[in-house]
């Protein structure tokens, strides 16, 4: 459904995606993991064929979007990072109007806003203005509105970010039964457990470049370790620590306010560790998750 | 709902991207329905300031006017300066419509990049909103008309024909203002205070719109022929007064669209610039 090779994405001298090569197959759920900056949403927005590449080949269901942008555009539903809902309309309006974009008939239109706004649990609120709902609310409907046409191709640019915890898990479970429906979905994050739970395959990027790619588990097999040791300490210099339980693990990662130690088994090492007489004033043992594998490619955490 | 497996999916109308001809109508039809929606809000500036105009110069100033002078070019001064205010409330409207809008469906509530998303061009963003502007200001218009008809504004019936000069009148002031707002940067209170306060209001003043534009001063009778509400309220007045000098009809006509045309390149150029990044 969609292969780039090479592509760039310039604003004058800022290079923001910088050669990137991406391959989507249909029926996938595929992540772009990374920090701010790092290119994403420039990446989906030449995805979704609103941005011209500066540079590269990009290829959506097999035709060019310099040339074929509204064909591509009419099979595809749009997530944008920030919502370009109309506050003003009532949420059926929104939807039903968009609706409209795509050649729909208005008939059309509202059977489908109808559809929808059950789908996204918004029935209730059908005839309110947008301006008053609350985050995860215009998120749902920002995907509602998204599928009015059908779209083979998803793309969510950050769809939970922002939003409470709650209402991240009411939008996930959305995306699963899209993700059921053979909806092939493409989505940004930076965070790494929405990736983990959404995403058959990602790339994790960072400057403009993918670093790694993969399914999620095979990311932390290839670059990370089976568990990992937490310490927190009451000094604020933890670099005499670090020394001191060197070893241990195949790796240590020293973060402002903690430490990492890489190792297979956590409970061996955090015994290893008192017994070579360090105290931390806290210990935890976790699995190695996709933050895991992004602080080691580039050195630095996911989210600040 | 769309699934691959589910029957009831075949039977369903089709998503498409519209023919090109076509794909400005749902961008159009955009703003219709959110005006449908917030038209209560702006009653008083689109219809209650022209008519106060109307009532207040007209009536009022024009009863000392034709007591101390004895009207102006041997018309009444209410058939005078009606004409001039039709074919000022156009650009009075044009510009409300084209300013704060355009720059909120770019960056406020982004309209204009949801339809972007969607199989639409910028030159169907742009096509589309213009054209609701076009309806907007014929439908201030003719309301306008029938305002002053009831007051006996118009001298001659053919005050009918200046309707399509006024609505021309009013895109050569909107178009341009789209290209502006697409342009601005951060600050648009500031821009937009400025193009009304020393755009819209001096031309409103000086452009014929209350006296004749021979009184006044040299270099600024040129600037005021120059610029496009002249030829409006010059073309408005010629048929409202029942007095049309064809030719002159012709000119304003042509060079109302000369300005429109150059304004669409600009408008058109400033909206790839700040939509297509
Ligand atoms: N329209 C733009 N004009 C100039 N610079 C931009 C524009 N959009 C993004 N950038 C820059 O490109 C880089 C990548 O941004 P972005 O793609 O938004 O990253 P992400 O979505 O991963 O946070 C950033 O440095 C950002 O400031
Ligand atoms: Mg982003």
């Amino acid at each position: 459904m969609i292969e780039a090779s090479g592509l760039v994405k310039r604003f004058g001298d800022l290079v923001a995606v910088d050669g990137i090569d991406v391959s989507v197959q249909r029926g996938e759920a595929f992540g772009f993991l990374g920090p701010n900056g790092a290119g994403k949403s420039s990446t989906m927005r030449m995805v979704g064929a609103v941005s011209p590449p500066s540079a590269g080949v990009l290829r959506l269901f097999g035709m060019d979007p310099a040339t074929h942008g509204p064909q591509i555009r009419a099979r595809m539903g749009v997530v944008p990072q920030r919502d370009t809902l109309d506050e003003e309309l009532t949420v059926s309006e929104n939807i039903r109007i968009y609706g409209r974009y795509f050649g729909l008939s208005r008939a059309e239109t509202r059977r489908r806003a109808t559809e929808l706004l059950q789908f996204a649990q918004l029935t209730e609120r059908a005839d309110a203005k947008v301006e008053p709902l609350s985050g995860g609310m215009k998120r749902r409907l920002t995907i509602a509105r998204s599928l009015v046409n059908d779209p083979e191709l998803l793309l969510l640019d950050e769809p939970t970010t922002g939003l409470d915890p709650q209402a991240r898990h009411v939008l996930w479970d959305r995306l699963f039964r899209l993700k059921r429906r053979g909806v092939t979905l493409v989505l940004t994050t930076h965070y790494m457990d929405e990736a983990e739970q959404l995403c058959d395959r990602l790339v994790v990027m960072d400057g403009g470049r993918i670093v790694a790619e993969g399914s999620p588990r095979s990311l932390i097999e290839c670059y990370s370790t089976r568990e990992v040791l937490e310490l927190r300490f009451a000094e604020e210099d933890l670099t005499g620590h670090a020394r001191a339980v060197e070893g241990i693990g195949e790796r240590t990662e020293v973060l402002p306010d903690r430490l990492l130690v890489y190792v297979a088994d956590g409970d061996a090492a955090s015994s290893e560790v008192h017994r070579r007489g360090v105290q931390p004033l806290s210990s935890l043992v976790r699995r190695s998750t996709l933050e895991d594998v992004f602080l080691h490619l580039t050195g630095r955490t996911l989210v600040d | 709902m769309s699934t691959a497996t589910d029957p009831a999916v075949a039977a369903r109308e089709p998503a498409r991207a519209l023919p090109p001809r076509q794909r400005w109508r749902p961008a159009f039809e955009f703003w219709w329905v959110q005006y449908l929606r917030t038209w209560k809000g702006s009653v008083i500036s689109r219809f209650l300031m022209p008519v106060m105009f109307l009532v207040s110069m007209g009536l009022v100033l024009g009863d000392l006017v034709d007591e101390r002078a004895g009207g102006v070019e041997g018309l009444p001064y209410l058939q005078y300066v009606v004409p001039g205010i039709l074919a000022a409330q156009a650009m009075w409207v044009a510009m409300g419509e084209s300013t704060y809008s355009v720059y909120g469906a770019i960056r406020w509530n982004r309209q204009y990049h949801a339809m972007l998303a969607a199989p639409l061009t910028v030159r169907d963003v742009l096509l589309g909103h213009l054209a609701y502007v076009a309806l907007s200001v014929t439908f201030g218009t003719v309301v306008f008309v029938g305002v002053g008809a009831l007051f006996g504004s118009w001298s001659s019936p053919l005050v009918l024909l200046a309707v399509p000069f006024v609505v021309l009148t009013g895109m050569a002031f909107s178009v341009p203002c789209f290209a502006f707002a697409a342009q601005v940067k951060d600050n648009t209170d500031q821009g937009f205070a400025l193009l009304f306060r020393f755009v819209m209001t001096p031309l409103f003043l000086f452009s014929g719109t209350f006296f004749p534009v021979s009184q006044l001063p040299g270099p600024l009778q040129a600037v005021a022929y120059a610029t496009p509400l002249w030829h409006g309220v010059d073309a408005s007045r010629m048929l409202a007064t029942g007095r049309p000098d064809w030719a002159g009809l012709g000119l304003h006509g042509l060079y109302l669209l000369v300005v429109l045309t150059l304004a669409l390149w600009w408008a058109w150029r400033a909206f790839h610039r700040r939509l297509v990044v």
